[in-house]
């Protein structure tokens, strides 16, 4: 035995200690590894030995390596024994290493269960708290349900570094084991009162933690927690007090009541900023219930932190900044110097916390000088990170509500072109969605939009020119489209085709090539359109000869769109120059290519739609795929039954979840798509209300200012005439309160009189024009100036129908200069005066002074009528005082009804008729229509032009004649089914059909 | 708070400490994901971090960097402290605490933590009480470690 010791003893002289592994791994930087798989391999021999102090010292070392991420899971016997040791020294070690090492699914966590039990009860307290920090890393459920009371035993221990621990230590017995709370809380309680300040504030942590996770059990301790609050002066326990309330308040307001006044004398007396902190963020999460004068005195007192020095203080001040902005963004938006300023700090961090400010206080008043500022720091930012968040965000703040701060078109235009001069970004898809969106929805902005992309088209090389820019050739995608489709605003569009068909574009990706080459088309048509006006033939055949000439670049590219398109396009020149050699004027076709507008779609068009009859979405096409047919494993499956069963509901199920989210990616996908106008809750309701054509976008471009800004444009200049536009604007509105004032002879006005103007005050230059397509059936939306009254065919003629259209203005401006046409189908034409083109419209005879009524009427050539037909129209016209042209979508319906034409006809004819054999038959309940008979006749004769030859009791007879001489014949029963003949089956069907839908109205 | 990493400007970790059970994986990921974050931010930015969700508060210290994560909801400003508070107690432990200190004796850095901190809570606010315990255990420990290391014959 004794030996055994002097054995151990010597031993250990040799043995690394912690002191020698650190510094031998110090000393072998090369071979680390191989250095310490040695050093394992010799704390796996130490570790055989029965000497404690050896294993000891090898746990710590071990310790060491698990912290240098060396597996030593292997060990954890070894560490339990370690830990079992009655000496502190070693117990010590071993507990520490139990901590690092153990998780819950260590095994031998299993065997400790009974040492920590008799550690916890050690007459030593420093025993005590070794075994309670040890388990405060590695309880597990097991442990922390055969160990809670002992651990609520310990806090009622006499020394109060036991019972801190203990109280300590029972939170995270709770989370593991809950059962174990109830028995404990009213000793938890009891220790909020303790004597010793260390044992109170663990109880206080301890009862926040909680409550933050279940706040309602804890609300009667409000009472102990006011006294507390204002007794304390302990920052870290008040700010966990703090915390607490800040849980609790949702649940009782009447406590934000009563905490406002502490917190307000908390805020103005404290000196520690982390204090400071809490209680402005509680102050503002409890927003609902505190006055706006403490919004106000945490306004200020963010202010504060924001300008002070440190970072920290700064970053902390614009989070919560953001945090007030959401319920009170006017009392943040006073402070927008401040938050200027911070956009020029050098941490980046507190950059991007700015810029989301920012993003929420934009108003329409300053917009200009916000988005002016982000752009000074666009050109000085450095690394393209933060130059590319930068760009985002000036888009972003732009077209956020649907652009609803935007006054001034032309000069949001001017800062997208000058985006584009950024280098390296990778935005460029976005850029160009905001200037097609913007084209597209704003008709005023066309004119100054097209002379913008012509003038980027132009200098496309300086945009391709440097590799590294190319994400910013996308540009180039919307430039072209924009110059293509609204070509008849271009100032010279013959320089514009030729910078669309320089070599130079090839090297440009394959799908803006493609738009390229399209576009390139449609120009071609408007330059041949002005050069054959000229009657000089030979420019437009140069024309031509100039696309015969660089197309064949495009046939070659290995972009298939590409080649397709210009191979398509250039057959077709090849065509018109053929033509032209002839002399034949051709620049009407070819425009026809391209006539009609891209309008965009409202999100809800597809609602619309009507479902057609027995159409059921819902139901299967095929046979669901069963589950089992996909698992090769498994193909015996696909004869059972149950697997089936299995699968079935599997797939049919609708899945609320997943619904929500596929819709939600498609509205992030319509919202993306600069061809959906996007649903914008605020800009609906205002067209809803609006009466009148008020919605119509009104320009007021300045005239004076030069808008052909030679090489790229500033916007800077826009910033000015804003100004100017806004100051003209409240003279006049001055003068017209001057004239109230004088008119009133009363002093009230005064105070309107100087002080800054309003939001509201501020009329937009443009407006986004928000087309919805939400017409109803044969007439044109309710609030517009026209509606159809009448389609009536013409006996004369078998193929010619009359439509009467009733003009009304219902806006206040004298409309002149309206102009009917109607896009004619293969089926319908509208009759226009000789020599004019088949796209020309007619020319209303009247014009309208405002609230005036009149009627115009259209002739138009129907061929078949034996199916309805809808006809889509336009109609423009010129609001008087304003020089542009303003549009109006309408539809035209010609029912089948509308082709028949009431006749008399005897009985003994009709009787004749019906036994001729030549009529086809069919017939037709209508449901739930309760009226009288004679009603119900009245009605089919003045709706549907019938007249009634023979009635009998219970029945009647009627008639009628289309206008091309079919004959319809009905009997009607008063069980109110229609038995009808027809020698046409599908005008029959479709005038039943619409006799149907008259009576499903009423 | 969730854990506490200690490591130097080279990404090397000196010290960890972690207040909810995590698997050993996980936390190796954490720590790669930590030291990356944290040693590539400038300095003179701002000690706070967003990181899942979680909010990272990092101090450097000569060549340590203290990193320690909490809750969303938790105080910035107090986690700070934390760290200062704990830096305090390293320093008047072992007198001008530096790397080495805690490289050399990392177990009684982390006796120290666990006197100060126990399972993710302020155990103690006081420094003086916090001395007290670590002197008093350590003396505890001292006259084991000198009867040890008398000869045993």
């Amino acid at each position: 035995m004794a030996l055994k010791i002097v054995k151990g003893s010597i031993d250990r002289m040799f043995d690394k200690n912690l002191q020698d592994l650190v510094r031998g791994i110090r000393n072998h930087k090369e071979d680390e590894a191989k250095y310490i798989s040695t050093c394992i391999d010799e704390i796996k021999q130490e570790l055989k030995q029965d000497n404690i102090a050896v294993k000891a010292n090898a746990v710590c070392k071990l310790t060491y390596l698990q912290m240098l991420g060396y597996d030593v899971s292997w060990a954890a016997f070894n560490i339990v024994e370690v830990m079992s040791s009655s000496k502190f020294t070693y117990k010590r070690i071993g507990y520490l290493a139990a901590s690092q090492c153990f998780h819950e699914s260590t095994d031998v966590i299993m065997l400790t269960t009974n040492q920590i039990r008799k550690d916890l009860s050690s007459p030593n307290q420093y025993d005590t708290g070794v075994a309670l920090t040890g388990l405060s890393c590695f309880v597990t459920p097991d442990l922390a349900r055969d160990l809670a009371n002992d651990i609520m035993t310990l806090m009622s221990h006499t020394k109060p570094y036991i019972r801190k621990k203990a109280v300590l230590i029972m939170y995270k017995v709770f989370l593991k084991y809950p059962e174990s709370l109830r028995p404990a809380f009213p000793r938890l309680k009891e220790k909020l009162e303790d004597p010793d300040p260390g044992v109170q504030s663990a109880a206080v942590n301890v009862i926040c933690e909680l409550a933050r996770r279940n706040p309602k059990n804890y609300l009667s301790l409000a009472p102990l927690f006011f006294k507390l609050m204002t007794s304390s002066t302990n920052n870290w326990v008040l700010i966990k007090i703090i915390k607490l309330f800040g849980a609790l308040t949702p649940l009782e307001p009447r406590l934000g009541k009563k905490l406002i006044e502490p917190l307000t004398n908390l805020i103005h007396s404290t000196s520690a900023m982390s204090l400071l902190y809490e209680c402005v963020n509680t102050v503002i999460a409890g927003q609902y219930c505190c006055s706006l004068g403490s919004v106000v005195l945490c306004v200020q007192k963010l202010r504060i932190l924001i300008e002070d020095s440190d970072q920290n203080l700064k970053y902390l001040g614009l989070l919560a900044m953001s945090k007030i902005l959401k319920t009170h963004p006017k009392s943040v938006q006073s402070h927008k110097d401040l938050i200027l300023q911070c956009l020029d700090d050098k941490d980046e961090s507190i950059r991007l916390r700015a810029l989301d400010l920012l993003y929420g206080m934009v108003s329409k008043k300053n917009l200009m000088e916000i988005v002016k500022k982000l752009m000074l720091h666009v050109d000085k930012a450095e690394g393209t990170t933060y130059r590319d968040e930068l760009l985002t965000k000036i888009i972003d703040i732009c077209c956020q509500s649907n652009y609803q701060y935007i006054t001034n078109f032309e000069w949001y235009i001017s800062i997208l072109v000058e985006l584009t001069r950024l280098e390296g970004t990778r935005h460029g898809h976005l850029i160009a969605s905001q200037m097609l969106d913007v084209a597209i929805r704003v008709k005023a902005i066309r004119v100054f939009a097209v002379a913008q992309m012509a003038t980027l088209l132009d200098n496309a090389h300086l945009l391709t020119g440097n590799m590294q820019r190319n994400g910013i050739c996308e540009v180039l995608y919307a430039a072209a489209w924009i110059c293509g489709e609204f070509s008849e605003h271009l100032e010279n569009p013959m320089q514009t085709l030729e910078a669309m068909l320089r070599p130079k574009v090839a090297t440009l990706p394959g799908h803006i090539q493609a738009v390229y080459v399209q576009n390139a088309a449609k120009l071609f048509a408007t330059v041949l359109k002005s050069q054959e006006g000229n009657t000089d033939g030979t420019a437009a055949q140069e024309t031509s000869q100039l696309m015969i000439e660089r197309l064949p670049l495009f046939v070659q590219s290995a972009n298939l769109e590409v080649q397709e398109r210009a191979s398509c396009i250039l057959q077709l020149v090849k065509y018109i120059q053929k033509l032209q050699q002839k002399d034949v004027e051709v620049a009407e076709e070819v425009s026809a290519l391209f006539a009609g507008e891209l309008n965009p779609v409202a999100p809800k068009a597809q609602k619309k739609v009507p479902v057609p009859e027995g159409l059921d979405l819902d139901a299967w096409i095929n046979e669901p795929p069963s589950e089992s047919e996909s698992e090769d494993e498994q193909p015996k499956a696909i004869f059972t039954k149950e697997e089936h069963k299995h699968s079935r509901p599997r797939h049919t199920e609708v899945d609320e979840k997943e619904l929500a989210k596929r819709r939600e990616a498609r509205k992030q996908e319509q919202a993306n798509n600069p061809f959906y106008i996007k649903a914008s809750p605020s800009s609906q309701k205002v067209y809803q209300e609006s009466t009148g054509v008020e919605h119509i976008p009104v320009v007021q471009i300045d005239l004076s200012v030069p808008l052909k800004v030679p090489g790229l444009p500033m916007s800077d200049q826009y910033v000015k005439l804003e100004e100017e536009r806004r100051q003209k604007q409240r003279v006049e509105k001055k003068k017209k309160e001057k004239k109230k004032r004088k008119e009133k002879h009363s002093g009230r006005g005064k105070k309107r009189d100087s002080g800054p103007e309003s939001e509201e005050d501020i009329t937009p230059a443009h407006m986004v024009d928000i087309v919805t397509e939400e017409m109803p059936e044969n007439a044109l939306p309710i609030h517009t100036p026209i509606t159809v009254c009448d389609i009536q065919g013409n006996l004369q003629d078998g193929s010619q129908v009359v439509v009467s259209v009733i003009f009304e203005n219902k806006c206040d401006g004298f409309l002149k200069s309206m102009e009917f046409n109607v896009l004619d189908s293969l089926n319908a034409k509208l009759q226009r005066p000789e020599g004019s083109g088949p796209h020309d419209g007619l020319t209303v005879p009247f014009q309208l002074p405002p609230g005036v009524s009149n009627e115009a009427r259209f002739v138009f050539t129907v061929q078949s009528i034996v199916m309805p037909q809808k006809l889509k129209g336009t109609l423009t016209f010129i609001v008087k005082d304003s020089s542009t042209h303003e549009k109006l979508d309408f539809k035209l319906h010609f029912t089948c009804t509308s082709y028949l034409i009431t006749t008399p006809c005897y009985s003994d004819a009709f009787a004749k008729l019906l036994e001729s054999g030549d009529l086809k038959c069919s017939s037709v309940r209508l449901e739930g229509v309760s009226m009288p008979f004679h009603h119900l006749l009245a009605r089919i004769c003045f709706h549907h032009h019938f007249s009634v030859v023979e009635r009998i009791d219970s029945c009647s007879s009627m008639y009628s004649r289309s206008i091309q001489g079919h004959h319809v014949c009905l009997l009607v029963k008063t069980t109110v089914s229609i038995d009808a003949k027809c020698d046409e089956p599908t005008l029959l069907g479709n005038v039943l059909d619409e006799i149907k839908q008259t009576f499903s109205q009423c | 708070m969730r854990f506490l990493l200690l490591f130097s400007r080279q990404g090397k970790l000196r010290l960890q400490k972690w207040f909810t059970p995590i698997s050993e994986r996980e936390k190796k990921k954490i720590i790669r994901d930590m030291t990356s974050m944290v040693l590539a931010r400038q300095p003179r930015s701002c000690n706070f971090l967003h990181w899942k969700d979680l909010k990272i508060i990092y101090k450097r210290y000569a060549s340590l960097y203290f990193c320690l994560a909490v809750d969303n909801q938790e105080n910035e400003l107090l986690a700070l402290e934390v760290i200062h508070r704990y830096v305090e107690l390293l320093d008047k432990y072992f007198g001008n605490v530096c790397e080495l200190d805690i490289i050399f004796n990392f177990e009684k850095a982390y006796f120290i933590l666990d006197e100060f901190l126990i399972g993710g809570e302020i155990q103690e606010t006081s420094k003086q009480v916090v001395n007290r315990c670590i002197e008093s255990s350590d003396m505890l420990q001292e006259t084991m470690e000198e009867y040890m290391s008398k000869p045993a014959f």
